[in-house]
């Protein structure tokens, strides 16, 4: 007699949403006709996101729970966490959306199976066709990053992982325009992801041999046990290694760049906020759930990183002349900065690291949000012109775009009265109260290196002469203006009256075991 | 005990499977290495069901065998389609994007 396990469903609202959503998004793409299916996509995505996202809210008051026989823990840093991959989800299934910007009404290739370049793919190039199979996948992803932020169990996490993983590698190749840089980082992002995937199999498989269980709570026990044998210290370093790949940490970070700068501009923008904020949502959950009594082993680890990932980033970030690429290196440096707030965790709950990094995500998630919606808009015969040199003298065709742009600038780089200065200003401090000051001398240097690169884009816009023949500034449709209004609005007023959400991490940075 | 073998016999699968991953320059060479290493851990963790006396290793194993499969389609999918433009597998001629 086999007997039905316990299922919380109320606590698995939110991931059912998504889910439930992208099972029909599948059905739509099969059997609706397809000048409906647009429409219908989009409306279905947004319903699984906005409903997910609200069903959070809902849930935001009620009593932790383990839930499906103990593989999901539904507490408050996993609602505050799918709250926020549930909204940024919804903002760039929006910018998935756009339609006014591109000549051909769609930022994604017709046929993905068609050869870049071949007769037939020059003709869909101009075809007011558009593929719609972007939406279920999207939310296959968002679902997936949902189950592994609250994954209580390694087994349970590897497979959110794959689950967001694998339509990621899919999405990443489907730009309708410079199809082959697109498909190049498909099989970059694919071929590393998968690399990294089967280390965090082989850290799982160790840690199983050590305890005899992939229960978080287990493990646990087993490591405040014995402090970590040989096996333990192993299964823990092979995770890492795992984890830091997708939250593009250096050393592990050399994807990053290429799939950025190669996916479409809205599929890049979904994996910088959303990607970043799941992935550190397991880091968070793995390091303090599970191995809170090795953070001798693990803290110097994460410390290396931290120091490797915000001087690589910030460094390299310097000598790019794209955007995206310059993007993809701050987010390696902004993927550091995330580091010094884990180091902040203190031993036992204490400390504000949790609700620091928390907050964190959110600002970053934002900011970057917004920055790549403004990249969609500046424009060339070939698609989106995101070579810096194009972008000189901005200010004079467009104020307005150069204006949102130089407000998430200096949010990415951290000036004061936006969001990214109380975001690192939170991460800062909890890292000074666990003692690492030397880390946060090094976040500083950072910092300042960083705001170099991000300065010579606004100085770019405004002092610059326009280039004869540069690119236009499109009119954005309804989905973009909405992205940006919320982004620029949400990064402003972050930046100036924080408490309230900082107040709303600290309450929910409380993991249960 | 003897059951130390399998595991150092899947350790150095797994690391023929990741020096392969490096050294390679075939996608689709590349994408056999990464599979090896995965069946790699099956073994371990074969081998540590047996040994901790649980079957959850076992189930693992199961589950690491679906999600590569799900993984051979959507990798070959994308290898093929590079292929198909370049008429090459090799990582090597994929060289648009860098610095």
């Amino acid at each position: 007699m086999i007997e039905t396990p316990d299922l919380s469903w109320a606590a698995l609202a939110p991931m059912l949403f998504v889910f439930v959503a992208a099972s029909v998004g599948v059905l739509v793409e099969a059997f609706a006709p397809r000048d409906a299916r647009h429409p219908a996509q989009v409306g279905l995505a947004l319903a699984g996101t906005v409903g997910a996202f609200v069903a959070t809210l809902f849930l935001a008051g009620t009593p932790d729970e383990v839930t499906a026989v103990g593989a999901l823990a539904v507490d408050g840093p996993a609602l505050f966490l799918q709250a926020m991959i549930a909204g940024f989800g919804a903002l760039s299934v929006l910018l998935f959306a756009e339609r006014s910007l591109d000549p051909a009404r769609s930022a994604f290739v017709v046929s993905a199976a068609v050869p870049a370049g071949s007769p037939r793919d020059r003709e869909l190039t101009t075809v007011p066709r558009v593929q719609t199979e972007v939406y279920p996948l999207a939310l296959f992803a968002i679902g997936g990053m949902m189950l592994f932020v609250a994954a209580n169990d390694l087994l349970v996490m590897f497979v959110a992982l794959e689950v967001l993983s694998l339509p990621l590698y899919l999405l990443s190749g489907m730009a309708r325009r410079r199809r082959l840089l697109s498909q190049e980082a498909a099989v970059k992002y694919f071929l590393l992801g998968a690399f990294a995937s089967a280390f965090f199999l082989y850290g799982l498989a160790l840690v199983y041999g050590a305890t005899g269980s992939v229960r978080l709570s287990v493990v646990r026990e087993a490591v405040t046990a014995d402090g970590g044998g040989v096996l333990l210290v192993l299964g823990l370093g092979l995770l890492i290694v795992g984890l830091l790949f997708k939250a593009s940490v250096a050393p592990f970070h050399s994807w990053t760049p290429d799939v950025y700068q190669g996916a479409p501009t809205p599929v890049t923008a979904f994996m910088a906020a959303c990607t970043k904020v799941a992935a550190f949502g397991a880091i968070l959950r793995l390091l303090y759930v599970a191995f809170g009594a090795a953070e001798w082993t693990w803290r110097p680890l994460i410390y290396a990183a931290a120091i490797a990932s915000m001087v690589v980033g910030a460094v390299l970030g310097l000598t790019q002349t794209d955007l995206k690429r310059m993007l993809a290196y701050s987010s390696v440096a902004h993927a550091g900065f995330l580091l010094t707030g884990v180091i902040g965790l203190g031993a036992g709950g204490e400390g504000s690291g949790l609700s620091a990094t928390m907050f964190y995500l959110l600002t970053y998630g934002l900011t970057t949000l917004g920055a790549f919606a403004v990249l969609t808009l500046v424009r060339d015969g070939d698609g989106e012109a995101s070579h810096l040199s194009q972008w000189a003298g901005l200010a004079a065709r467009s104020p307005l775009t150069a204006a949102v742009m130089t407000l998430f600038m200096l949010a990415l780089a951290g000036i004061p009265l936006t969001a990214g200065f109380t975001g690192k200003f939170a991460v800062f401090r909890a890292a000074i109260e666990e003692g690492a000051w030397p880390l946060v001398l090094v976040a500083l240097l950072a910092s300042a290196v960083a705001a170099f690169f991000y300065l010579r884009v606004i100085v770019l816009m405004y002092f610059s002469e326009p280039v004869a023949g540069g690119p236009t500034v499109g009119v954005p449709g309804l989905p973009t203006t909405l992205v940006l209004a919320v982004t620029a609005t949400a990064t402003l007023a972050l930046g100036i009256l924080p408490g309230a959400v900082l107040d709303l991490a600290e309450q929910a940075a409380i993991f249960v075991g | 005990m003897t059951l130390s073998y399998y595991l150092v016999l899947a350790a150095m699968l797994f690391t023929i499977g990741a020096v392969g991953v490096l050294v390679r320059r075939n996608a689709i060479v590349v994408f056999m290495c990464i599979e090896l290493m995965l069946n790699a851990v099956n073994l371990t963790l074969i081998t540590f069901a047996r040994s901790t006396g649980t079957v959850d290793g076992q189930i693992i194993a199961l589950f690491v065998m679906v999600v590569a499969a799900a993984e051979v389609v959507v990798g070959l999918a994308i290898i093929m389609s590079i292929y198909r433009t370049r008429r090459s597998a090799s990582v090597d001629d994929a060289n648009l994007l860098k610095y």
